[in-house]
């Protein structure tokens, strides 16, 4: 599947457009029930998204388990927009993020003629600490997989 | 794009067998961190002699992500990030865990329909 909209210029944001052969309101529900968006993004939530609330969530994702990590919703308009703020992949439990700004991600939803458009942004790592970003080359074993994989593709 | 490809793999491939070593990616990482460090600063809490700092920190320099200026009697390192490029593969990384999400989240919501 291909989700990039390309911005080869920016370094703040981060924009996925895809569409589903679903119903908006079935969407909708996908990504603003707690429940239902821990399902397929591989976390638990210990309580229902509403405007303003912080909401923690523990990974399920295999390997993972151990990661918890805070979503703090911002707004919630019924079946067109949904966000909020996290620290992005904060995965090490060694570390202390609380201090960090955080990034806004948001949910936008369409009708379209065969389903739904959903629009994926995250902003907001300008303002990161170069530390993070320094985290792609060490991180875990995915970021690891990825570069090596890259090398792989350069050279081949 | 491919012809410019071909020339970052050469580039490339030095930058991470540099940081393919526990200590000197905790170098970068104070560096990147704390900004310009002398050799005294880089050493402390290590373990580690001056001479083995320096040592590892020529290795990061010959790829070009660190360089070397004299203040005084100290040598002094500072992280050239334009070569690392981090903050792209960083973007590069989250990119890919939303492809990732994305999918799952069609997966869902198609499953039932």
């Amino acid at each position: 599947m291909t989700t990039d909209t390309d911005q080869p210029q920016t370094t703040d944001r981060i924009e996925k457009r895809f569409e589903v052969n679903a119903k908006r309101s079935r969407v909708w529900r996908a990504i603003s029930d707690a429940g239902e968006f821990g399902a397929w993004f591989g976390m638990k939530l210990d309580r229902p998204f509403a405007a303003g609330a912080t909401v923690l969530g523990q990974l399920t994702v295999p390997g993972y388990e151990h990661v918890s990590l805070e979503i703090q919703v911002e707004r919630i308009e019924p079946e067109g927009y949904f966000s909020y703020r996290w620290h992005p992949y904060a995965i090490d439990p060694k570390a202390d993020y609380s201090a960090e700004p955080t990034t806004l991600v948001e949910f936008r939803l369409e009708e379209t003629t065969g389903g739904t458009a959903v629009m994926i942004t995250e902003s907001g790592f300008d303002r990161l600490p170069s530390s993070r970003r320094a985290e792609a080359f060490r991180m875990n074993d995915a970021g690891w997989t990825g570069q090596s994989r890259k090398l792989a593709s350069y050279v081949s | 794009m491919s012809a410019s490809r071909g020339g970052a793999a050469r580039q490339a491939a030095p930058v991470f067998a540099a940081l393919g070593d526990t200590t000197r990616l905790a170098l970068v990482r104070r560096m990147s961190v704390e900004g310009p460090l002398s050799i005294t600063r880089l050493s402390e809490g290590r373990g580690m002699t001056r001479q083995a700092i320096t040592r590892h920190l020529h290795s990061l320099g010959r790829v070009g992500l660190v360089r070397d200026t004299r203040q005084g009697r100290e040598h002094v390192f500072s992280l050239d990030l334009k070569r690392l490029e981090v903050a792209r593969e960083y973007l590069d990384y989250v990119s890919a865990q939303w492809d990732a999400a994305a999918a799952r989240l069609k997966a869902f919501v198609e499953a039932e329909e």
